[in-house]
Formats: structure tokens, sequence, C-alpha cells
């Protein structure tokens, strides 16, 4: 009684070289189908793991990680990331908003001064400390990554975790139940990304609480597809079976027992998704529908107001741009690295 | 009357062709007695003991036929509806199973899934419960138990965790035991403790017992009665003392003999019962395990041979010695 959605091909055909390398990006560019099996894949391979018997899952896990280099660069990176966006505000040397410098600037002559011994990075458009501005913007964009996904992580996990227990320990009502919340999820695994996140932030209206609310909708179904297959693969294992014999509660199985045996694959994708959050919440920004507050610096909206000015200070683009693929970096080479850990086939 | 009576039980998979794994099976229980069900894999031994507690995958389903009845103390588990069962297993009926390891679950402390137990069928604060459950690792013998509970089933050796698992079967004074195999995955050293173990347990509270295992050796030194099944039905029944002493089914023959003895002389070759155990034949053409038994005679093939005898039965048209 294999479930449907962990078919042999999921477990197998799902990882071709070419998906791979999509993986760093989140789930983007694949088709929907492809984007299931993926997520069941991960599911699965977590489930595997944790059957071998030995050390528990976590420790073998974090002793592979801390083996892997490009996860010690990961969270290095990830940890600087953090300090700046948490310290960064109290040690920069101007305010970010501050337009003191605003005489320098001559937008009609095509003048907006450079780096200096002064401004580090040179001066904005409107005559702001640009190095000020960036550090600042760390913390703006963290925020949105961490809400953005913590969202898409709560809502995930409630709609995937009441489908797989539905699944796993329902008996038939139960497969109904999952069936009906799997098919809306479905759907909007099925809508691209970023099409949905417009919809969603252009109903909404721009802020920055529209851009957290976009984006974490859009890792609503990765997160729900993939705790529910994690927990349809641990709902066949002996731990159920032996609870149940001792007449343990079915929602205290899927509690107590499922769901913490269920949440590595999903950690591992929290990772990945921070990145993702992050790109796209500066492309949602960029697209005019962020945070309109110009006293709050934001990565993308940084890029938005210096794209208009590109030939005349390219910099301007190139220091947010930097910002942000160092993070999502950061997050995808730890995310990636979680991953390997968890999978048995990958392996050195 | 026995506390568990089960009169003809029987369980079919409907899956590409039907499959009868358990067949007729009966036998009875009593209050501090152990039963042995013995056999080798896929003998049926298993799906007897989860049917009784409704914890075959997809029972009560279209897939899964469980007929015969199973009187628990006047109850029959085969007809009980869900909620009574799950009220029963754990507080009355507990279970035991084969691989310590994959049934305790890895991410929660010892301590946490003992109390969990006594939480549901007791009713008993979180506090209370933890200090019950230190008491019950101390019952089985984990030392040191208050450090045991925090820790997790990885960290326990082979032995500690069927101890733990024991620990938790036994949480709630259930009236019958049934142990699935719960030595096989051991060192022998340890499993010679699980059973001593066992046989305390059984003798302090007066607990029945239902020993499943592949093992004569388990039969021998715990059961009072014993059941042997083949392909889904009992072929020989008696009493411990009377089965090791008058084996009389060929098979269970051909079990005792295929135990490879200490005392035997170098070089003695071992004698295993020929084939295995998928050359059945379906017990309606006749005696299932005929194409294995080198007493065949033709008689054998023309039809099911019934289970003769009372305290000591046996199914075998030309059995080994007539007791």
């Amino acid at each position: 009684m294999t479930p449907d959605n962990l078919t042999p091909e999921a477990a197998s055909g799902a990882t071709a070289p070419e998906q791979r390398q999509d993986e760093s990006s989140g789930l983007k560019g694949l088709t929907p189908k492809a984007k299931k099996q993926r997520l069941d894949r991960l599911a699965e391979l977590a489930a595997v793991h944790a059957d071998e018997k030995g050390r528990s899952l976590w420790a073998e896990a974090f002793r592979r990680v801390r083996k892997n280099p490009a996860a010690v660069i990961g969270a290095i990176v990830l940890l600087l990331f953090v300090l700046v966006a948490i310290i960064g505000p109290f040690l920069v040397p101007y305010s970010p908003t501050s337009t003191a410098w605003a005489d320098q600037v001559k937008e009609g002559q095509n003048i907006i001064p450079g780096p200096s011994s002064e401004h580090w990075f040179g001066l904005d458009h409107n005559g702001r400390d640009e190095f000020s501005r960036v550090i600042v913007g760390a913390r703006q964009t963290l925020l949105v990554g961490v809400v953005a996904t913590s969202l898409g992580l709560l809502v995930g996990c409630l709609l995937g975790g009441l489908a797989g227990s539905a699944y796993a320990l329902g008996g038939r009502r139960g497969r109904q139940v999952d069936n009906a919340i799997m098919r809306v999820v479905d759907m909007l695994l099925a809508m691209p990304s970023l099409l949905l996140a417009v919809s969603v932030a252009a109903l909404l209206g721009p802020s920055l609480i529209t851009v957290m609310i976009a984006v974490g909708v859009i890792s609503v179904p990765v997160f729900a597809r993939l705790l529910r297959g994690s927990m349809i693969a641990q709902g066949h294992a002996e731990y159920v079976t032996a609870a149940t014999a001792l007449g343990v509660r079915r929602g205290r199985i899927a509690l107590g027992h499922v769901l913490p045996n269920s949440l590595a694959p999903v950690l591992v994708q929290a990772t990945l998704t921070l990145a993702t959050a992050i790109i796209e919440a500066a492309a949602l920004s960029f697209l005019g529908l962020g945070n309109p507050d110009p006293a709050v610096p934001e990565w993308g909206v940084m890029l938005t107001d210096a794209l208009t000015r590109l030939e005349v200070a390219p910099r301007l683009t190139i220091y947010p741009a930097v910002g942000i693929i160092i993070t999502a970096f950061g997050f995808t080479l730890l995310g990636e690295a979680m991953r390997e850990a968890l999978d048995p086939k990958l392996r050195k | 009357m026995a506390l568990l009576e089960v009169e003809d039980l029987g369980v079919t998979f409907h899956a590409d062709r039907d499959v009868r794994a358990v067949d007729g099976v009966s036998f009875a229980v009593d209050a501090g007695k152990v039963v042995g069900l013995v056999g080798e894999s896929g003998c049926g031994k298993s799906v007897t003991s989860l049917a009784l507690i409704g914890l075959l995958p997809n029972q009560n389903t279209k897939r899964v036929r469980v007929d015969g009845s199973a009187k628990f103390d006047g109850l029959d588990l085969l007809r009980a509806d869900r909620r009574t069962l799950r009220d029963i297993r754990g507080r009355e009926i507990a279970m035991i199973f084969q691989d310590p390891l994959s049934s305790l679950n890895p991410v929660v402390p010892i301590g946490v899934q003992v109390a969990e137990v006594l939480i549901r069928h007791r009713g008993i604060g979180k506090h209370e419960a933890e200090r019950r459950s230190a008491e019950l690792l101390d019952r089985v013998g984990i030392p040191d138990p208050r450090r045991r509970l925090k820790e997790y089933p990885h960290q326990l050796s082979g032995g500690m965790r069927q101890r733990a698992l024991i620990a938790m079967a036994v949480a709630c004074r259930p009236r019958l035991l049934i142990a699935d195999e719960p030595t096989t995955a051991l060192d022998v050293t340890i499993q010679a403790q699980i059973l001593e173990l066992l046989k305390e347990l059984v003798r302090e509270d007066g607990t029945a017992l239902i020993m499943i295992t592949h093992d004569l050796g388990v039969v021998a030194g715990l059961c009072d009665s014993v059941n042997v099944l083949y392909a889904g039905r009992v072929v020989e029944s008696a009493g411990r003392h009377e089965l090791f002493a008058h084996p009389t089914h060929p098979y269970t023959v051909g079990l005792l003999n295929s135990i490879p003895r200490l005392d035997a002389l170098r070089g003695e070759e071992l004698t295993p019962i020929r084939g295995s155990v998928r050359d059945v034949l379906a017990w309606s053409a006749g005696c299932a395990f005929a194409p294995r038994c080198d007493r065949a005679i033709e008689t054998c093939l023309t039809g099911p041979p019934s289970l003769e005898g009372t305290n000591h039965s046996f199914r075998c048209v030309n059995p080994e010695v007539v007791p």
C-alpha cells in the first residue's frame, strides 16, 4: 500500500542533475509535477535515514554538516549577515535617512559623488550615505525573509500536518480530508510563484507586510506538501504501531510521535526558502509593491531607485544587489549542505 | 473460563489473489500462564497477534477479512468497536515488539514515552507519571532510571531498549501481554535476561503471556503450553513437557531437529527441514506440510487432516509417535 505520491519514480527519478541546480533557487522553473516529486523525494529521504540505526538523525546530520566546507562558509556568511542586521544600525557612521549632503548631488548634471574616505560607498541620488543605507537595509531584508518564511512554514505545516496525519492515521475518511487539502495546495503549487506573489501584493496594496504575506503565501504549498509526504512516510514506522498498541490516542501519536520525526526535511527546506524569500521580497520591492516608506532603507527598493540612474551611478545598483546575492548564497549553501547531510545517497 | 479464548480465528488478505494467512486457529490463555505460538516466518503467528488487538494494516476494511472470535474476559476483541479497543490496548492488553529500536520513537526521550502510557490510561499528572516511570524502569532492571528517563533510544543498548519497551507494556499492569519475537533482535546473553524478566513479570503480576517465537529454546524456557503453527493452522498443540517429550507432528519434529546442538559431535551434519515455507499446498487439497514432509503418504493428499486429540492435539495422518 504505497501512498500514491511516494511512487518509485519519485524516489529515484526526481534527482536528475539538471534539476538539482534548480533547487538552490527554490523550486522555480520546474513543472508542478517535478516540483511535487522533488518535495516527496526530500520527505522520503529523511524518513529512510531516520530508520537507520545508531546515532540520532540530528546528531549524525550535524556531524556531516560540520565536515562540509560549503556549510561552514554558508554558516559564517549568515552569521555575519545576522550580526550586521542586528548591531549594524548602531555602528553606521551616519543616519541612513539624513540628506545632509544633498548639495553635493547634482542630478541635472549627472553628478552623484562616488566612494570617498567620508562616504565609503558614496552618496545616493538624494545625498544620503549609501554605506549606512546598505547596512541598515540588511535588517529589513532579514526581517522580510524570516517573517515571510515563518509565515509560510506555519501555514504550510498546519495544512500539511493536517493532511499528513489524516492520511496516515485517519483511515478512509482521513484520506478524503487529505485529498481535499492537497488539491488546494496543488493549485497553489501549480501557479508561478512570482505571479502569485504579485497578485497577493496587488490585492493588499504596497507595504512591507504585503511583501511578507505575499512571499509567505508562495512557500505555503512547498512546506505543506513536504510535511505531508514526510508524515505519511513516518506513519508506517513501527513506533507508530507500537504506540497504537499501547492505546495512545491518534491525535497524540500525530503530534507527539509522527510530527517531530517528520520535521527534518521541512527545516532544510525552510533554510533554502529563506534564500528565495529574500530574492522574492527584493523582486516585489523592485516591482514597486514593497515598502513605500523612504525612511526605512530596503535593498529591493534601493535597487529600483538606482535603476533609473544606472548610467550615472551603476555602483548604486551593485551594493544592494551584492548584498542580496551574498545573503541568498549563504542560506543556499547551508540549506544544500543540510539536505546533503540528510541524503544517504549523496554521502561521501 | 480462560482469560482469552480464541476460536477459529481466520485472517484473509484480499490482494491480487486472496491469501488466507491464518486459518481456523483456536487456543486459550489462562491468567498467569504463558502460551507459545511457534512457527517459521510466514506461518501466521504475527498476523494472529496483530489481529487480536486490531492492529493489522487495513483491519476492518474490505481488504482484510477477520473471522472467528477472540473472547477476552467475555468481550469479543474481533467485534469490539475502535474506541473500546483503544481503551483496552495498553491497559488490559499490551504488546511487545520484535525490534526495540524501531518500536521506540527516536526523537522522544524514553521517560516521555513510558509516561505517555500512564497518562493515557491512568489519568495521572505529568509529575506523578514521571515518578512512576522511574519505578517502572527500575522494575525492568534498567540501572540509574532517573537519568535514563531523559535519554533517547539511540543512547541505550539493545537490551536496555527492549527493557524500556517492556516497561511501557507493563506500565498499566495489563492482564494479557503479547510478545512478538521479543528476543530475536538481541544477543543470546541479553535474550536470556529478557526472558527471565518476562518470567518474573508473569509470576509477580499474574499476567497472561502469549509468546510468539520461532525459537523452540525460548519455548522450552518459558511457555506452559505450545501451539505449533504451519501455513496458518495449528498443527500441534500440547503442554511444554509433553511436546518436547513426545513431538508428534513431523513438522514439530523437524523444528526440534533443526536446532544445532552444543553437544553434537564435530562434523555432524545439521538436519534442516527440506524446502521452504513457500512450498505449501493449499490446506483444502491436503496437508500443507506434505511437500516438505519425509513421512508423507498418499493419504496426506486426499484432504485436510483434522486436529485430533484433546490434551495433546495434532494435525497429521501419519504421525511420528502416537502419544
